[in-house]
């Protein structure tokens, strides 16, 4: 996906060296081009001013307190992010937990381990996972995942880990099947392919050379992987990390259906919560024009806009700076 | 197999007994297994996945989900409005889109001496590939649904669009710096204007590719639920006005799974399939097609 534009200048050259003449042919061309390419620039533009214009009511209202007030009240109208906030960013942190070590070990086996033939199609089926539309994602996760982990996997959960001092505290509560752990590892599930193509992508990209030298001074695949390759593209690997965080911090869909939606902050992973993305989703449609309660969910919407653009932005600068070394 | 077999003949040190060279090997071993477990478990959840849409959709595939529209619970009906309401919007929202993205990317790839704003519109055209489709949501909701003082397929249009031409702009920027340049060259010599070289050799070289990233564009939106909620709203009547709130699948299959109707519920999984089938066929598809013809020089 990301092309080092190292070229560009020179071809540019091509377009203006010619233009001398006035042809005007390329001068309408290069009009539309330039609006065309300006146009995007506009309608980033609308969405910032119109989220933080949208939520400035809520945002002057509650002061600088609605990023940490637990309140969400649309009775007495008194609404605050903080809730929201945690369980976006913690359903992110469990998705990465799980996503990560899934993404490397399945683009480490396609790179290294398997036979050409299979690991194109086993890509293509890796890449078809990142197509599947989010609402899928989630309707599955509500039928199959929710009742599989209200069965299995949370009372076993638990049962051993529900004592270890510290930890404990994440596994204990009722296991409902739903909540802020089913939600994590539906993301975990949306996100892998992402990051998996990312680290594929740059594994291969590795000049041959450093590998070889590596295997021949007797290392395993293993070592070679950690002293060299990993070393090589640590920087373009936590890109493509950073890109699959972006993706998990905004996905909607899918973790409306299966993370309980309820205001309520805790240690529990098995307890429902809700996200920025899930909360404005269910409240939207029952909020009416110009009410409190939807300026809160606009502040809410700019709040998670800054949150994904930094996150993204920071993907952007390791990618480029990894695969320019 | 091989290479790891002409590894442990050359080195010595793998095959030494001593406590080291062992616990290499363990390591060595026990990353593999890892790996390939971690490949059958990302493959499991795609097949549990595919498995659940085909078992729970096929039951309710029936001539009269084409052909009926939505309907109250325990009345039959189908998904016809809502597969038309789907088809029209994507169609739109690629229409108004391809254009501006392909003229974007064109923007980015062959007009970088206009300086500094080509970089940026590249950030932030990036930064809109990935933003969340729920803030487009509501962004199109306050700037065409509030205004207009009710829930319109254009306005879900315009959604879709917004995110449609960012994966328009990308594909074309990558496909037009694979077009050698000696073509444009040649192009150049012959005495061509520079936008007869874009527009008939560079993109004409490169429209495998662009096609491929059209067509995965429209796949990606095609399952966009979240931005349709606050925009086109979904609607249970057959309804192809575009100034009305008009029906899309996944709209459709988010209000059916939701409910406490078996027969709702039930054509929520057809729907499901319907879109999963249509969304991965695209892709498969795009993906045969640029192996087959993308490649910027043929």
């Amino acid at each position: 996906m990301m092309e080092a534009p190292s070229t560009t200048a020179a071809r540019g050259a091509d377009v203006s060296g010619r233009n001398a003449g006035g042809n005007a042919g390329d001068i309408a061309f290069g009009m539309l081009a330039r609006l065309a390419g300006w146009s995007i620039l506009l309608v980033m533009a609308g969405i910032i001013i119109v989220l933080v214009s949208g939520g400035w009511q809520a945002f002057s209202t509650f002061g600088p307190g609605f990023i940490t007030s637990r309140a969400w009240n649309p009775i007495s109208h008194n609404f605050g992010a903080a809730t929201s906030i945690f369980g976006t960013l913690i359903t992110t942190v469990v998705a990465l937990v799980f996503a990560v070590p899934f993404a490397f070990g399945v683009a480490f086996w396609l790179v290294e381990m398997a036979p050409p033939a299979l690991a194109r199609v086993i890509e293509t089926a890796v890449q078809l996972l990142a197509a599947v539309p989010s609402i899928i994602f989630g309707m599955w996760g509500f039928f199959i995942v929710v009742p599989f982990m209200a069965h299995y996997v949370e009372p076993v959960a638990t049962r051993y880990l529900g004592h270890v001092p510290g930890i404990g505290l994440l596994f204990r509560g009722a296991p409902y099947g739903t909540g802020l752990l089913t939600g994590g590892l539906i993301l975990a599930i949306m996100v892998t392919p992402f990051i998996c193509s990312v680290m594929a992508d740059v594994f291969v990209s590795i000049p041959a050379v450093l590998k070889e030298s590596a295997f021949g001074l007797g290392a395993t695949r293993w070592e070679v992987m950690r002293k060299v390759v990993l070393p090589w593209s640590r920087q373009a690997v936590m890109g493509g990390i950073m890109l699959g965080t972006g993706r998990a911090l905004g996905e909607t869909m899918a973790v409306t259906f299966v993370i309980g939606n309820s205001n309520r902050l805790g240690w529990s992973l098995f307890a429902p919560g809700n996200t920025i993305a899930s909360l404005i989703a269910l409240e939207f449609p029952e909020s009416s024009a110009g009410s409190l309660k939807l300026s809160a969910l606009l502040a809410l919407g700019a709040i998670l806009m800054v949150i994904s653009f930094i996150t993204l932005a920071c993907s952007r600068m390791f990618l480029q700076r990894g695969i320019k070394n | 197999m091989s290479a790891q077999k002409v590894q442990a003949g050359a080195t010595s040190g793998w095959q030494r007994g001593g406590a080291q060279a062992v616990r290499r090997r363990i390591v060595e071993r026990l990353v593999n297994v890892l790996c390939g477990i971690a490949t059958v478990v990302v493959l499991f959840l795609l097949f549990s996945i595919l498995w659940t849409l085909v078992t729970r959709g096929a039951a309710g595939l029936s001539l009269s989900t084409f052909l009926h529209s939505t309907a109250a619970p325990g009345s039959g009906g189908g998904l016809a409005n809502a597969i038309v309401g789907s088809c029209e919007q994507t169609m739109l929202a690629a229409l108004l889109g391809t254009p501006i993205g392909m003229l974007t990317g064109i923007y980015l790839s062959e007009f970088s001496h206009d300086g500094k704003i080509v970089s940026f519109v590249r950030f932030v055209s990036d930064m809109m590939l990935s933003v969340p489709s729920i803030l487009v949501g509501l962004f199109v909701y306050l700037v065409v649904v509030e205004p207009a003082g009710h829930f319109s397929g254009i306005a879900g249009t315009l959604a879709l669009a917004i995110l449609f031409i960012p994966i328009v702009v990308r594909t074309t920027e990558d496909m037009l710096h694979l077009v050698p340049r000696a073509m444009r060259e040649a192009a150049y010599a012959l005495g061509a204007p520079g936008w007869r070289v874009i527009v008939s050799i560079c993109l004409r070289a490169a429209r495998g590719g662009i096609m491929t990233g059209i067509l995965l564009a429209l796949a990606r939106i095609s399952g966009e639920t979240a931005p349709m909620l606050f925009t086109s709203l979904g609607n249970l009547n057959w309804s192809t006005n575009l100034n009305a709130p008009m029906a899309s699948l996944p709209v459709t299959i988010y209000q059916y799974a939701g409910s406490a109707y078996d027969d709702w519920v039930q054509m929520a999984w057809t729907g499901a399939l319907l879109i999963t089938v249509a969304v991965l066929a695209t892709n498969i598809f795009a993906r045969w097609w640029l192996s087959r013809n993308g490649t910027a020089s043929s």
